[in-house]
């Protein structure tokens, strides 16, 4: 079985159809990246996968549980993490707080108990602690513990997002445009890193991205997708080769 | 500059990071026990009215500092909070358990006014708990068998196992209540700080978006914030009844509520030391321009709207030209001597931020 299974979705905006009739699955230990050009529904699958949007009709399976019947926040609690598009930090707050954030879904104490501090509270913190440390040096990010974000440059708090998604330690990590801004090293790290993501960690990845080079080094399976519908599905040479999806990017004729 | 070599995870999350910090403030407290003896009766009665300040102001700093709610409505919760105490009390249940029950029960009405007020953002929220001010006048009138009305109320004695503490014949005793409750409530907020709610609050006010996608419940958080905040500010209000001795419907005015937000955006938003330092400039502010008035212009002469005008001034400065507050101020100062001589002038300007996603709802 599929660990993410998405059959049919249709997302409406009054008149506009953002996401048409879509379906897809990604399975287990998988990279599955979506490209398509600007306005083509991508982020939008992503927000209807993360609950902020209500979609018009469709089905939507994780792990078989049906995301429809939980709350936007608790599709965490699921292992689903996410990163945005335009980076979506807590920007008065260090690096080591938004990462802890992540760790947000494995809290065990209660409110009482954190008001006076109990020892157990003081283990979690330390278990906790110690999750983020792992992220911590996977991603290079020992400079910045300490550093406020709303300080950081660009390139940094993509990864810092990143690393906030990897601590909550998901199941399936969704990447919205993981390398749009970066430069050409960056990129380049990012792709061992989702390459280490998939490998070590034993996460799914789904992510959005136009980087092509990014796409078809790391990805198993793209998906193209045009208006809110499918327009090709295979291995990165496969979609790439697509006439549709040449058609879609450069206009008919362009072959 | 004081290094921290940091060898465990503890150590990030003591309330002290070093010996020295720990030095300071064990001195501060030693210095506030030892006040009484160190200061005359009207000065003491000074600091207890800022220590009173400061627990009101740590309880809207939680809710307006560390979770972005801004409310106008905080007298009602003074109010409620000190009205509770003083019914409770007058019911027979002893000091030690009406004064934090008066706290819980102020937390309790706080999170069922939290669930419909709290749907609303920025300066809706501030216009609705500007209504929570208002009505609480009126509540007060009409509930005049239980509240008294505007003919006000008088809180009895305060008697812990027959120990009698009372604000003006024995302020030494009043002055040390206030400061045992002022160190639990800081302790209160500094612990929630440390751990995942604290977190949660700070990431619900950055980004509402994100917080949901990191598991964290926006309105429940929220309603937390604003629970604990009015738990606080209960407390607040049930020793600003003692202190002030007689309290009635006009005592908690929308007033009260727009100078306690303004003493946290003075102290410094965010930040515990904030809320302090806001206290001494409210509690202090009106001592200290009576004093000023009366040696330039002498005592015989009265100037309407000095107070309210000086206070509005320090405002519209303190936004223009330090909007972190004192507290931020003192940090840029003690920055520029540990760097000494490498500060830079522009260490502290905020970086323009990057472009938010769209808000989703």
């Amino acid at each position: 079985m599929s660990l993410l299974e998405i059959k049919n979705a249709t997302l409406k905006f009054g008149g506009v159809v953002a996401v048409n009739d879509l379906s897809f699955s990604v399975e287990e230990g998988e990279v599955y990246a979506i490209v398509g050009p600007n306005g083509a529904g991508k982020s939008t699958a992503f927000n209807l996968i993360s609950r902020f949007y209500e979609p018009f009709a469709g089905s939507f399976i994780f792990d078989g549980t049906n995301l429809l019947d939980c709350e936007a926040d608790q599709v965490a609690d699921l292992g689903i993490a996410r990163t945005f598009q335009n980076i979506e930090l807590f920007e008065h707050a260090t690096v080591l707080q938004n990462l802890l954030v992540g760790r947000h879904r494995h809290r065990k104490t209660t409110l009482l108990e954190e008001m006076f501090f109990t020892p157990r509270v003081r283990r979690e913190e330390e278990r906790h602690r110690e999750a983020v440390e792992e992220v911590i040096d996977f991603l290079d990010l020992q400079p910045y513990r300490n550093k406020m974000i709303a300080g950081l440059p660009y390139g940094v708090r993509k990864v810092v997002e990143l690393g906030r998604a990897l601590a909550s330690k998901p199941r399936l990590l969704l990447l919205d445009e993981p390398a749009s801004g970066l430069s050409v090293e960056e990129t380049q790290d990012m792709r061992w890193w989702i390459d280490d993501i998939r490998k070590q960690m034993g996460i799914t990845v789904l992510m959005v991205e136009h980087d092509m080079g990014l796409v078809s080094g790391v990805s198993d399976r793209v998906l193209a997708l045009a208006d809110g519908a499918k327009l090709a599905e295979g291995t990165p040479a496969e979609v790439q080769a697509n006439p549709a999806v040449i058609e879609a990017y450069l206009g008919a004729g362009a072959v | 500059m004081r290094i921290h070599f940091k060898t465990s995870y503890a150590h990030d999350i003591r309330l002290f990071p070093d010996r020295w910090t720990l030095s300071i403030y064990g001195t501060l407290l030693l210095l506030a026990f030892a006040l009484p003896y160190l200061l005359d009766e009207f000065f003491l009665g000074e600091v207890t009215n800022v220590l009173i300040w400061a627990i009101a102001g740590l309880g809207l700093m939680l809710l307006t500092g560390q979770t972005g709610q801004a409310s106008l409505g905080h007298a009602a919760f003074l109010a409620i909070g000190c009205y509770a105490n003083t019914i409770l009390i007058e019911q027979g249940v002893p000091f030690i358990i009406a004064f934090p029950l008066a706290g819980v029960l102020t937390g309790v009405i706080g999170v069922i006014i939290a669930i419909p007020v709290l749907r609303l953002h920025g300066i809706y929220l501030a216009i609705a708990t500007i209504a929570l001010s208002v009505l609480a006048d009126d509540i007060i009138v009409l509930t005049e068998p239980w509240s008294g009305g505007v003919s006000g109320k008088f809180p009895e004695m305060i008697t812990i196992f027959g120990f009698e503490i009372e604000r003006w014949s024995m302020p030494s005793r009043f002055y040390y209540l206030v400061l045992v409750v002022t160190i639990i409530c800081t302790l209160f907020y500094r612990n929630l700080l440390r751990s995942p709610l604290g977190r949660a609050f700070a990431a619900v006010r950055d980004s509402e978006v994100s917080a949901t996608a990191m598991g964290v419940h926006i309105a429940r958080t929220k309603g937390k914030a604003f629970g604990l905040s009015c738990m606080i500010t209960g407390w607040a209000g049930a020793l600003m009844g003692y202190y002030a001795g007689t309290f009635n419907n006009e005592t908690f005015s929308l007033v009260i509520s727009i100078t306690l937000l303004m003493m946290i955006v003075i102290g410094g938003l965010g930040s515990i030391h904030g809320a302090f330092f806001g206290a001494v400039v409210v509690a202090f502010l009106p001592q200290a321009l009576s004093i000023l008035k009366d040696n330039v212009v002498g005592s015989g002469v009265a100037i309407p709207g000095l107070e309210t005008g000086v206070f509005g001034m320090i405002l519209i400065l303190f936004i223009l030209f330090e909007p972190m507050g004192i507290y931020g101020r003192w940090l840029k100062i003690r920055t520029w001597f540990e760097l000494f001589p490498f500060a830079r002038k522009d260490m502290f300007r905020r970086q323009k931020s990057y472009l938010k996603t769209e808000r989703l709802r």
